[in-house]
């Protein structure tokens, strides 16, 4: 293909790689000849469609066929105006719902991290086991947490309880957040576990001979030194929660006030057939997003130096 | 935490006796530890066998099947359902995407892993931001597209769609892989001769082969999970991936649901990707880890 027809070899002499400009030009082509029809796809099917969104967003949508510039009104009616019942509880049950699932993925996922990395018998089973529920789709599992939370479900029978859980806010906050962390605190142990087994076992060993404690350890030594990897971790899985939408509208379908951004902006687009108005939620999701993982960098950053400064 | 329950502060007072009893106790914790783990994994799985393999899974809430018998599996493929087009799909659909990524990805990665070139960081940079996307950010304008085209219920909208996120995955994945790979059998090719583009289809590409193929199972699974585009674009059994049939196996009325069907459904769509994930487990950990690890 394109690589074929590139021939810096020429330029290079026998017996090592020099790099004289104009190899190194070469290389330049050749990487962006590799990268166009990556960056085609990107323009295409992301760039397009987050601009269309936004510029959708300033119109009115078309009534009688015809749609007109209206500026930010689109917003000012999702913040303030008619939209801002159905926006707000949306947005605040989005945020909770990411707060909370991610405090339990964390302990649950840190918790399974330290276990993975201490076991060694039946580390291949603990493993594939862990992989089953990321492996999942969202959609099998949402359906099978809506069997589970049935009010003839094995978890009223378990609990000797009698909830209709996704009949009433608080218990369909519960159920998706279960069924969120039951998916997903896996996948943070995985990515803490990795962190935590570059982690050399000279510095525990040499920790020990100074006398520190198991859970000094834990706190000067692992903590640390983890830190990066739980923090990749949790941008990872802010971003995905932001954007529920598999779980709410499976298990809930917005009931009972458990509409999250993407639903609602998905039902204002397509069910309500309000171009328009769902590209501004989904534009305020896409901000929102992006504000969120701004912040979460920067506090991490400001972390990092810190830390640096001190020791 | 299994560790902090074992005496190990003061080293000196531990007489061996002590010790090992110690040891035991720890030992206990982490087989509790792990037993822990793996019930949290697979009990739900677990239960959703179960509960497809029982006649009416409402009314019996046994922790096992007691007459195990294969009638929601064949309701799934009857005439009310139809599973078969749900599958046929998915498989056409996925088998496409991951192709399609794996193809375009295998490019700019080598270029990522291996190539010096100016700005790479802020395309790596961009690769990365687009991963983090919401869909629904992209939905509507996607839907607007595809329909003005006439192809809503066909694949290409939920192909072409698919690529938005699993190219990202894709090329983060296959990123991590190439640049752990003994790039200096390359240089040696080079050396004898080669071209860089004979070094790339004649060493590199056997090489690169195994991360590429982990890659593709990700992206496949990825694929085969989605639903948010699929449920927009589709509207009949003709396009239709698993995801979104299994979502609308509701029965008449939202409170009488054919649980038993819809988790055999959802047996038979995970039970693909269970295996996967059990043969190539290494690996599928290897790639979804490695990146994140240095940040």
């Amino acid at each position: 293909m394109a690589t074929e027809t590139v021939r810096p070899a020429r330029v290079r002499r026998r017996g090592g790689p020099v790099r004289t400009s104009e190899g190194r030009r070469a290389e330049a082509r050749l990487a962006f000849r590799l990268l166009i029809p990556t960056g085609i796809v990107l323009v295409v099917i992301i760039a397009y469609p987050v601009v269309r969104a936004i510029w959708l967003s300033l119109y009115s949508d078309a009534r009688f066929g015809t749609s007109e510039f209206v500026g930010f009104r689109n917003y000012i009616r999702a913040f303030t105006g008619t939209g801002s019942d159905t926006f707000w509880p949306a947005f605040w049950f989005t945020t909770l719902l990411t707060l909370v699932t991610m405090a339990f993925e964390l302990v649950i996922g840190f918790g399974m991290a330290l276990i993975m990395n201490r076991a060694f018998a039946g580390r291949g089973l603990v493993r594939a086991s862990v992989l089953v529920p990321w492996a999942i789709p969202t959609a099998v599992s949402a359906q099978l947490w809506l069997w589970n939370f049935n009010p003839n479900g094995v978890v009223n029978a378990i609990f000797h309880t009698n909830v209709i859980w996704t009949g009433s806010h608080w218990p369909s906050f519960w159920a998706i957040t279960i069924a969120d962390v039951w998916k997903t605190a896996p996948f943070i142990a995985l990515l803490v576990l990795a962190g935590l087994q570059i982690i050399p076992s000279e510095i525990y060993e040499a920790a020990k001979v100074d006398g520190a404690t198991a859970v000094q350890s834990f706190w000067r030594i692992t903590l640390p030194l983890v830190k990066s990897a739980v923090i990749v971790a949790v941008l990872f899985r802010m971003l995905d929660v932001l954007r529920i939408f598999d779980l709410p509208f499976i298990m809930t379908n917005g009931a009972n006030q458990t509409e999250t951004l993407s639903t609602l902006a998905y039902k204002a687009s397509i069910q309500d057939v309000h171009p328009s108005y769902g590209s501004t939620l989904s534009t305020i999701t896409f901000f929102y997003i992006v504000i969120a993982a701004f912040v979460v960098n920067l506090v991490a950053r400001a972390d990092v130096v810190k830390s640096a400064s001190r020791g | 935490m299994a560790v902090t329950t074992a005496p190990t502060r003061p080293a000196v007072r531990a007489r061996p006796a002590s010790r090992v009893t110690g040891f035991i106790r720890a030992r206990a914790w982490l087989l509790l530890g792990v037993a822990f783990i793996v019930v949290y994994c697979l009990a739900p799985f677990y239960w959703m066998v179960a509960s497809s393999l029982k006649a009416n899974p409402l009314l019996d809430q046994a922790l096992y099947p007691k007459h195990p018998t294969l009638l929601n599996f064949r309701e799934v493929f009857s005439g009310d359902n139809n599973f078969q087009y749900a599958l046929r799909n998915s498989v056409i659909i996925a088998g496409s995407v991951t192709i399609l990524a794996l193809l375009i990805g295998v490019f700019a990665s080598y270029a990522l892993a291996r190539l010096q070139f100016r700005g790479k960081k802020l395309v790596l940079g961009a690769v990365l931001a687009t991963a983090m996307f919401p869909l629904i950010a992209l939905l509507t304008p996607l839907f607007q597209l595809f329909s003005n085209l006439g192809l809503i219920d066909t694949y290409p909208p939920m192909i072409v769609s698919d690529i938005s996120f699993t190219l990202p995955l894709a090329i983060y994945v296959l990123t991590t892989f190439f640049s752990e790979m003994p790039w200096e059998l390359e240089m040696a090719a080079k050396v004898d001769g080669a071209t860089p583009g004979q070094a790339f289809r004649r060493v590199i590409i056997p090489l690169a082969a195994p991360g590429v193929f982990t890659s593709a199972i990700i992206v496949f699974i990825a694929a085969w999970n989605e639903f948010l585009i699929a449920y927009t674009m589709t509207q009949t059994l003709k396009a239709q991936p698993v995801t979104v049939a299994i979502a609308k196996f509701t029965g008449v009325s939202r409170f009488e649901q054919p649980f038993g069907t819809i988790m055999a459904a959802g047996v038979l769509v995970t039970i693909p990707l269970v295996i996967l994930v059990l043969f190539f487990q290494r690996r599928i950990v290897a790639g979804l880890t490695a990146g994140g690890v240095k940040g």
